[in-house]
């Protein structure tokens, strides 16, 4: 335009430009939160995404990772072709081929595998949010080495709340943010609930009448906004724990009266040292667990209802010597050597902050109790009239599970949220649907099956003791990632990490196809990366490789891709169907359940398939039962969302992958004969669906009539008994008496010691194992690595938006332990540990466990990968502690070698590392090394302007309207501020919205 | 130079953001960027995005550091940063060519991108950093508070609001009118003690921050126990355990 200086020039501003020619709503997949969005979209593109503000799990907000989800879908990094590898693998050399000539392959290998011997497929799905489905497919195919990434991600937390309270924190439960007054939480920076905990905390920080302790080494996310913050050295929570709940026992601060109604601290335990039941519960000819009743002064049944149970002491019941469990407990952490002063050390928490965080603990807990006028009926038929809580409140994850001691102090943590009475009562931490499940759920992983049979269960599942793992005559692991075996257990969610490792060197044995979705083993998802690249590439005398064959699909240009052979390219999230099942992790919250979907609201950009569509058709070609009728022909034609909507779990169970609106007529919900119209439904309500659970279920539910029956009814539970907490765990026992030489399934030699250390029935605390091997002066420091919030959970640092945010990590050091080692702000210092060196580059903060250094993880990548520039700061600056993590411990003094995990559960002790800090010479600095070789065969973006949304700007269209005022959160707010009125956001009450 | 308006209307929309609940998640940032990079300034373009020096427009930044105060105590601060929208804005004054303006009716601070020169005057002038030059465009450009949204009668009434302050998990923006004492935003201020940026510089910024609030000390501090008193304290609690033999508790 032409512009005359002489004149003001007036801008015309456009107030209501169109937005969109349509709104689509699905589910975000960029990462495992799976909130609600509103998709806009322009002349086929992705003009704009926000949150549903109708949607159970983000209520309308979104984060970082989900508004970045455009730049996702135009990812130069996404594969476009199936591929075949033609170079070494390694190098990243590939033919395109047709998905005709990809599946014949694919079935080819596979269906040969599934004729001769299904158990040398390993099948193994990453980051995988269909596991119901993924696993229901490998027991079709046979496939028992099949798991997801679980085992390397948090399955101690999921164990030790599973095998405690039959719910965990994490996914399976959550604070009552909006009555709780003390909330704790434990190793978290960031979380899979990654917005429902920021909303959370946004209201309870609001309220003002509630106190947020934040225990982590580092102040980072969440943590900076705690009223208190406990600088923690890492390994040590066990400890911490136990010293809470010996201030507690000593102060008598238990509530004895929940622990006589729900949890197990009342049963008799034989005290018979050397007898072949010592340890476990004295039960009646029924098999029912017994209780010394003060009142009747006998044993009686302890699952009955009118009972005044003892819960300490010595007697004799039916000739055998017995005690409470509750003595047991209490004579442990009782002991000197957890009180505050004995751990303080260790734990680098002074001994009367953990006094002092014991006496609030009990004075909200006791003192301020929460009182609603509810009545509900118990499980034997006992009615209350009113819902009384104990506010305090857990929350943990990562921090605390990824140690090789994580299972017991996870196991701990839930037994002190127990102890005070706080487990699903007002104000406490409570269970999302399905949850709670009898403690261990019922389902027991299905081990080896014959040629051409599926397995005789799900591949995955719990187990109660030594008849329930999966090895064999001698005693030796059956499954590739020697998952349920003598090694590790109570291994829920496979060994995902070390089935590489252990199918390169046929320990156990070999396999035939490795089959992966969705998880970066070639890079960040594994320890030693350098050793596991040896793995993928490892060849016989005869030049074969070792894993002969292995099949990957992905939607994008990892690090792994180049190591596979046959590429199957997955879509984006928003190209396919979806389905956040109830039988897998779906998104149900403490008020009721919910399970939600995704609709493809774009046509996929290249020649590309959803992964699950692929399954199916893969199925079909091998005649899967299932999948394929009788004639041979599809059952689900239409692929996975006309399984979603079709399939039942078990025939005529009406039990599906959705749970909302079954039945013919879509009027029922949670059990129904399959609905034509469900999927419509879905998409009708904004691609979700819940259930309130009614005002008499909302708390007690392990032993609330309403909710048992109810959920029994729903197929969430097997059958309708109480659910006790399981504080002394009388399975960890039984795998410690086999240890002791009793009963016909006994551990091989190797395996006695750990197994009777480690399944003690009471958590324990131990020396992480790195740090017990290692000489610790040598290596004096921890070395720890979390993911930053804009990228948690997420396939995002290559995001063209996310990567200006963050893309180098640096080495954050306190100063004071920086200025003793002479490191100044910006240095680059070699990270060395005992497996390995790696360098970065330094920055100094004072938000830190001195011992500790930690920086983010997943930003470094290799060079010429994810569609980056060569010269990328990822991959010249960015670096991975993996490099310097071993999967295996040092051999022992037998010479016996274990998995670096956790020796209950196999989780991945990521956070055990132990380093010393080496200043870099001057000529060392900028760089970051080991440099991997970089890929030359994978295409790279040319993009040097990205002008993204320009062509988007959308026409005038009318004058506009008035705005609205949004106040952050406003209930909270309206109830301390005169004026502000109550509501949320700009939705005031009472006002139509 | 550019003239502030004349007869303003009184009205001054801007945003309250709460320092005690911000987690530094970068949500705000990302939002803003997907709705303004179509918005009025399109595009907020990218140089260099899967390169060496990945750099683009963004109209609003989060700043995360450490603040250590007079008593040594040491905080991690999440600070985000965007337009101040102030009523003294430097930015316009200094404009050569009336391209940066503030709007009478509501006083948002906007850059008219067709007669900007790109001659940065106003990002020197700006005490606050918040001005975003397109090397790519060769224009001046910044947060609008998204007047494109916050008007649009083609979204729904809950989506008229800027995009940090609907998308922010922990709700820790507020929006609203800060000309206006009566205003719920105003009375938010108003009882958290909210502050101006830097009032120092003398411009009169719109926005307010709200400080972080006193800590929590759990259970009152006047009530709560410091410490537990202690039923036993023998080494090994058998006095207790002892106690607790014959303790009757029905179910």
């Amino acid at each position: 335009m032409s512009v005359n200086p002489f004149e003001t020039v007036q801008e015309t501003v456009d107030l209501s430009p169109e937005v969109a020619d349509e709104v689509k709503n699905t589910t975000c997949y960029m990462c495992a939160c799976r909130c609600g969005i509103r998709v806009h979209l322009k002349d086929g593109k992705v003009r704009y995404i926000e949150g549903n503000p109708d949607h159970p799990v983000n209520g309308g907000v979104l984060c970082g990772k989900g508004s970045a989800g455009i730049m996702q879908q135009y990812s130069p990094a996404k594969l476009k072709k199936p591929l075949l590898r033609v170079g070494e693998r390694g190098e990243g050399k590939f033919k395109e081929i047709e998905w005709d000539e990809a599946l014949e392959l694919a079935t080819e290998w596979l269906g040969e595998v599934r004729k001769r011997d299904p158990g040398k497929l390993a099948f193994f799905t990453g980051r995988d949010q269909s596991q119901s489905f993924t696993g229901w497919w490998a027991t079709q195919y046979g496939a028992h080495n099949f798991a997801a990434h679980g085992g390397f991600c948090s399955v101690n937390m999921a164990a030790g709340g599973l095998y405690t309270l039959g719910g965990a924190f994490w996914e399976f439960g959550e604070p009552d943010w909006d009555l709780t007054k003390y909330f704790m939480m434990f190793g978290v920076a960031e979380d899979h609930d990654s917005n429902p905990i920021k909303i959370g905390l946004g209201k309870l920080k609001t309220r003002e009448d509630a106190k947020f302790v934040a225990v982590n080494p580092s102040r980072n996310g969440y943590n900076a906004i705690a009223d208190e913050w406990v600088g923690i050295r890492p390994g040590t929570d066990g400890l911490f724990i136990f010293s809470l709940i010996h201030e507690l026992l000593r102060a008598e601060k238990i509530d004895f009266a929940s622990l006589a109604r729900y949890s197990n601290a009342p049963w008799l335990v034989i005290d018979e040292p050397g007898a072949p039941d010592h340890g476990l519960f004295l039960r009646d000819a029924k098999g029912n667990p017994l209780v010394y009743d003060l009142v009747k002064k006998k044993a009686v049944n302890a699952m009955a209802a009118e009972i005044t149970p003892a819960f300490a002491g010595a007697r004799k019941v039916k000739k055998r010597n017995v005690v409470p469990s509750f003595q047991h407990l209490a004579k442990r952490y009782l002991s000197d050597e957890f009180s505050p002063d004995a751990v303080a050390e260790t734990t680098g928490v002074p001994a009367k902050d953990i006094r002092r965080i014991a006496a609030e603990i009990a004075h909200v807990a006791f003192e301020e109790e929460i009182v609603i006028e509810q009545s509900w009926t118990d499980a034997w038929g006992r009615k209350h009239d009113q819902m009384i809580g104990r506010p305090v409140s857990f929350h943990a994850m990562r921090g605390i599970s990824a140690h090789s001691n994580g299972f017991h102090t996870c196991r701990a943590l839930h037994i002190l949220q127990a102890l005070l009475g706080s487990v699903d009562v007002p104000g406490g931490w409570r269970y999302k649907a399905p949850f709670p499940k009898p403690i261990p759920p019922g389902v027991r992983p299905a081990g080896p099956t014959k040629p051409g049979l599926p397995l005789a269960g799900p591949p995955l599942g719990f187990i109660a003791g030594p008849d329930d793992l999966l090895v064999d005559a001698k005693g030796e692991p059956q499954r590739i990632d020697k998952a349920y075996s003598w090694e590790h257990p109570l291994s829920l969610h496979g060994m995902m990490h070390m089935v590489l490792h252990n199918a390169a060197n046929a320990d156990p044995y070999s396999v035939d196809v490795l089959f992966m979705y969705m998880a970066n083993m070639a890079w960040n998802s594994s320890m030693n990366v350098a050793g596991t690249l040896n793995y993928f590439t490892a060849k016989n005398e005869d030049g074969t490789y070792k894993i002969p064959k292995i099949i990957y699909s992905d939607a994008f240009w990892s690090e792994t891709v180049p190591y596979c052979d046959l590429i199957l390219p997955d879509t984006t999230f928003m190209e396919r169907w979806d389905c956040i099942s109830m039988l897998d992790r779906p998104i149900s919250s403490a008020h009721g359940a919910g399970d939600s979907i995704r609709q493809p609201i774009l046509k996929p950009e290249g020649d590309v398939r959803p992964f699950q569509d692929v399954l199916l058709d893969l199925g079909v070609r091998m005649g899967l039962p299932g999948m394929t009728k009788q004639n041979g022909e599809a059952q689900y034609p239409g692929g996975y969302v006309d399984y979603m909507a079709n399939h039942e779990r078990g025939s005529g169970s009406g039990i599906g992958p959705l749970a909302g609106w079954r039945g013919k007529d879509g009027d029922q919900h949670g059990r129904g004969e399959p609905n034509p119209n469900q999927i419509e439904k879905y998409i009708e309500n904004g691609c979700f669906w819940t259930q309130s659970l009614s005002d008499e279920q909302l708390y007690f539910k392990p032993v609330n009539r309403s909710y048992l029956d109810f959920a029994t009814e729903q197929g969430w539970i097997g059958h309708a008994d109480p659910i006790i907490f399981q504080l002394y765990n009388e399975d960890l026992q039984k795998f410690r008496l086999a240890a002791m030489g009793h009963g016909d399934r006994q551990p091989p030699k190797r395996n006695r010691e750990r197994i009777k250390t480690y399944f003690d029935p009471l958590p324990i605390w131990y020396m992480p194992f790195e740090e017990a091997e290692i000489d610790r002066e040598q290596y004096p420091l921890h070395a720890l690595s979390q993911r930053p919030m804009h990228m948690y959970h997420s396939w995002g640092s290559q995001n063209a938006w996310l990567r200006q945010i963050t893309s180098a990590n640096k080495l954050h050091i306190h100063t004071d332990t920086a200025g003793e080692l002479g490191i100044a702000d910006e240095d680059w210092v070699w990270i060395e540990s005992r497996h390995g060196r790696v360098k970065g580059q330094v920055k100094l903060i004072t938000g830190v466990n001195p011992q500790t250094v930690w920086t983010w993880n997943a930003i470094g990548k290799r060079k010429g990968s994810w569609g980056l520039d060569k010269n990328a700061p990822e991959s010249n600056q960015g670096f991975l502690l993996n490099h310097i993590i071993s999967e295996v411990l040092a051999p022992n003094k037998s010479g016996d070698t274990f998995s670096n995990s956790d020796p209950v559960t196999g989780q991945a002790a990521w956070f055990d590392l132990r380093v010393r800090l080496q200043k870099c010479a001057p000529e060392e600095f900028g760089f970051t090394e080991p440099m991997f070789e970089a890929f030359e065969h994978i295409p790279a973006a040319d993009t040097q302007v990205l002008r993204y949304g320009a062509e988007l700007k959308g026409e005038p269209s009318g004058e506009g309207v008035a705005e609205r005022t949004w106040i952050g959160n406003r209930h909270e707010n309206a109830a301390n501020i005169k004026g502000v009125k109550d509501g949320k956001g700009n939705r005031i009450k009472g006002r139509k919205s | 130079m550019t003239s502030l308006p004349k007869n303003p209307s009184g009205k001054k929309l801007g945003l309250v953001i709460d320092l005690d609940i911000c987690v530094g998640c970068h949500a705000c940032a990302v939002n803003c960027k997907e709705w303004n990079t179509s918005g009025k300034m399109a595009p907020l373009t990218d140089l260099e995005p899967y390169g060496a020096k990945p750099d683009g427009v963004w109209f609003n930044r989060i700043h995360t550091f450490e603040a250590i105060s007079d008593a040594g105590i040491s905080r991690t601060v999440h600070f985000p940063k965007s337009c101040l929208h102030c009523d003294d804005a430097p930015c316009v004054t200094v404009c050569p060519t009336g391209a940066s303006y503030k709007r009478e009716e509501d006083g948002i601070v906007l850059v008219n991108t067709d007669i900007c020169i790109g001659c940065k005057l106003c990002s020197w002038a700006c005490p606050y950093g918040a001005r975003e030059y397109d090397e790519d465009e060769g224009v001046m450009k910044k947060c609008t508070l998204c007047v494109d949204k916050i008007y649009n009668e083609n979204l729904p009434e809950e989506s008229r609001v800027p995009a940090c302050v609907s998308t922010c998990p922990t709700g820790a923006r507020s929006f609203g009118d800060l000309g206006d004492p009566n205003s719920e935003v105003s009375k938010l201020v108003a009882a958290r003690e909210g502050y101006a940026l830097m009032p120092e510089q003398g411009t009169r910024p719109v926005n307010r921050y709200l400080p972080p609030r006193p800590k929590q000390v759990g259970g009152g501090e006047a009530s709560a126990p410091r410490m537990l008193a202690h039923q036993d304290d023998s080494d090994d609690g058998a006095g207790l355990l002892a106690s607790w033999v014959d303790k009757v508790l029905s179910r």
